[in-house]
């Protein structure tokens, strides 16, 4: 407790010591921190998913073979996983190939260690770009009103007549022949589709919290005292209603992923790249499409992208549960 | 009251002419059109086939035909502004507006739109029904028991399901299911198609599996607002004038503790009546969601117009129906309008 006591800058002559600067101005975060780091769960999952980036990062580094070179006569055709038996000694489990071969040859773990770039890829680069455009536009709507208010709510209505999956299917269809959805396997489309749907909702909060800040004390105090509406927005509403956009932001990760993951599997997601040095060479969601066809036979071409879409979800939700009980402490307590 | 119904609902028709505006864009920009076949197509059938379905005509508005009505002497504005919209998504839209959503091209015109949705969806409503039964019934419970003995192994446990359950997309635990249940227990996933009518068991694992995320949703949201309610003054009060738990509980917490619940569960509804594409595709239950899927891979435009104003339609019905539900449940809303 006695570290928060020491000022944050050394003072220097001139400069007052006031009570605000002997204590760091961060230390809302300080305690938000100290109380996600406090819950397992949410300590695990972040874990988890430090471990995924890096595995996605050193892909090419630790799967055991390349993930779009079949090779039959060394792997057979759906190997099975390493610890199951068969008969037939090509298909028989071994742990070159721990979670046996898909259909012409090409090892599952080593396309489950590149799939994993495509889905953080795919959760966090729409967040990023959901964030940059519902961020400014709900600060702007909220906080003038009027006419930015009213056109932004009428295009939320909109988007949310929309059923999501339905639009997504639709855009994906339609615009994966072009040469915008031929870029990066057609993940610059997902990400743009993505962004589309999500906008509105942060986009409706940060409203919402701009709405209610705007009336308090403080924003009052700072207009009193000549600060403009830039200012007021960037420094006093911005920083109070950063709490509920992180945690918005941490659950439409998993929606991302999920989103991706169903397209794929409906055959319209990413696009399977076959060049050999493919950095994006197949995703979770294709793969389980691929081990939907097969999984009678080789049933782990099936479980272990489900997994692994399943864990990496489940780590968002943990994460983003944990975010929101350190940020907001009346919620759940 | 009805003011504000009147309005929500006119409001609606901006909202959904938008949505099929958007629909009708992007549907033609996909490659390929619904004619395209292993065998070519002779020429002259292919002419006659977009007459009878009017892709002859331009796709926005029609010009030309309203030149020509000029030349022929027409003066009658409403002639002339028909003429204008003699073109593909005129003519639509104005079917649309007698409830007519066109021919399917996958039938070659010898069966509706409407027909097939009227056919198809009760199955899908099915499922979605299961689905949202089963939420309720069980999310519900579990989120009180939680909330109720807070903090307990009971809390933790139901707690951790609903994480679970909230996280794991359905088609994932779909497929995990199917498989578990199949190579363990030797059911078969496969159903015969007569199973599909009336009512029966074949809806029971289709149903659960797309109402697992709704089910924990519900289940977390009951949680946390009971605990919130749990601390208001309108609590204490009643147990400090001697009510029974069971009274307190059910008429003075859990009645304030629903809204939020109900706020979702209308869109929620809607999402599981209309969003089982990919639990119909798993289990192959004939359903409007797999026959959209395959709609759009045919190309067959009615259909997939149709199934989207339908869908839109739905949705909106779902929401508006929500917000008339607050006033029933909370009389402080009905006052305020």
């Amino acid at each position: 407790m006695s570290s928060i006591l020491v000022p944050a800058a050394p003072i220097t002559a001139g400069s007052e010591p006031t009570l605000a600067r002997a204590r760091p101005s961060r230390s809302l975060w300080r305690n938000a921190w100290r109380r996600l780091r406090q819950n397992k769960m949410a300590m695990v999952s972040l874990g988890y998913l430090a471990f995924l980036a890096v595995v996605a990062l050193a892909a090419p580094a630790i799967a055991p073979h390349n993930p779009v070179q079949s090779d039959v006569r060394a792997a057979g055709q759906f190997r099975k996983a390493a610890w199951y038996d068969d008969a037939n000694p090509q298909r028989t489990g071994s742990w070159d190939y721990p979670l046996g071969t898909d259909s012409i040859g090409r090892d599952v773990f080593s396309r489950l260690i590149y799939g994993t770039r495509v889905s953080l890829v795919v959760g966090f680069i729409p967040m990023a770009v959901i964030l940059l455009i519902g961020v400014p536009l709900g600060l702007a709507a909220g906080y003038a009103g009027g006419g930015v208010d009213s056109v932004l709510m009428r295009i939320t209505d909109v988007v949310y007549a929309f059923p999501a999956l339905l639009f997504f299917i639709i855009v994906q269809v339609s615009l994966r022949e072009t040469a915008l959805g031929g870029l990066l396997n057609g993940l610059v489309l997902l990400f743009i589709t993505l962004s589309i749907v999500n906008w509105t909702g942060v986009a409706r909060l940060v409203r919402g919290e701009t709405l209610a800040l705007k009336e308090k004390e403080f924003v009052e105090a700072a207009r009193s005292n000549g600060a403009g509406a830039g200012r007021i927005i960037l420094r006093h509403i911005l920083p109070n209603a950063l709490g509920p956009i992180i945690v918005a932001g941490a659950f439409i990760v998993p929606g991302a992923i999920i989103s991706e993951a169903v397209l794929s599997y409906l055959g319209i997601g990413v696009r399977p790249d076959v060049s050999l040095g493919a950095p994006f060479p197949t995703s979770w969601g294709n793969m389980i499409l691929d081990g939907s066809k097969s999984w009678q036979s080789q049933s782990w071409m099936l479980i272990a992208p489900s997994l692994a879409v399943a864990l990496i979800t489940l780590a968002f939700t943990f994460l983003g549960d944990g975010l929101r009980d350190a940020l907001d402490p009346r919620e759940n307590t | 009251m009805l003011g504000f119904l009147l309005r929500r609902v006119l409001w609606l028709v901006p909202v959904l002419f938008t949505v099929a505006l958007v629909t009708f864009f992007l549907m033609f920009q996909a490659p390929g059109g619904p004619w395209d076949s292993d065998k070519p197509v002779p020429a002259a059938t292919l002419k006659n086939l977009n007459r009878k379905f009017g892709l002859n005509k331009p796709r926005w508005v029609n010009p030309d035909a309203v030149a020509t009505r000029w030349d022929e002497g027409s003066v009658n504005p409403l002639t002339l502004g028909r003429a204008y919209l003699d073109s593909q998504f005129g003519n639509y839209m104005l079917g649309v507006l007698r409830f007519d959503l066109g021919p399917t091209y996958q039938s070659r015109g010898t069966e509706n739109v409407q027909t097939v949705i009227r056919e198809r969806f009760p199955t899908s409503a099915k499922v979605g029904l299961v689905g949202i039964v089963f939420a309720i019934l069980v999310g519900l419970p579990l989120g009180i028991i939680s909330a109720l003995r807070q903090n307990s192994w009971l809390d933790y446990a139901s707690l951790f399901t609903a994480t679970i359950g909230i996280s794991i997309p359905t088609f994932v635990s779909g497929i995990l299911l199917l498989i578990f249940l199949s190579q363990n227990l030797g059911v078969s996933p496969v159903r015969r198609p007569e199973e599909w009518d009336g009512f029966g068991r074949a809806y029971l694992l289709p149903g659960i599996v797309l109402g697992l995320g709704t089910m924990a949703y519900v289940a977390r949201l009951m949680r946390s607002t009971l605990l919130e309610v749990k601390r208001q003054d309108f609590v204490r009060t009643a147990r400090a004038k001697g009510l029974g738990e069971g009274r307190v509980v059910g008429r003075h917490m859990l009645r304030n503790a629903l809204i939020p619940v109900v706020t979702v569960l209308g869109p929620a509804a809607a999402d599981l009546l209309t969003g089982s594409f990919i639990i119909e595709t798993i289990f192959s239950v004939p359903g409007l969601g797999r026959e959209f899927v395959v709609s759009i891979s045919r190309r067959d435009y009615s259909m997939i117009m149709g199934t989207t104003i339908f869908y839109a339609v739905l949705i909106a019905i779902a929401n508006v129906a929500v917000d008339l539900s607050y006033g029933f449940i909370d009389p402080r809303i009905r006052k305020k309008r």
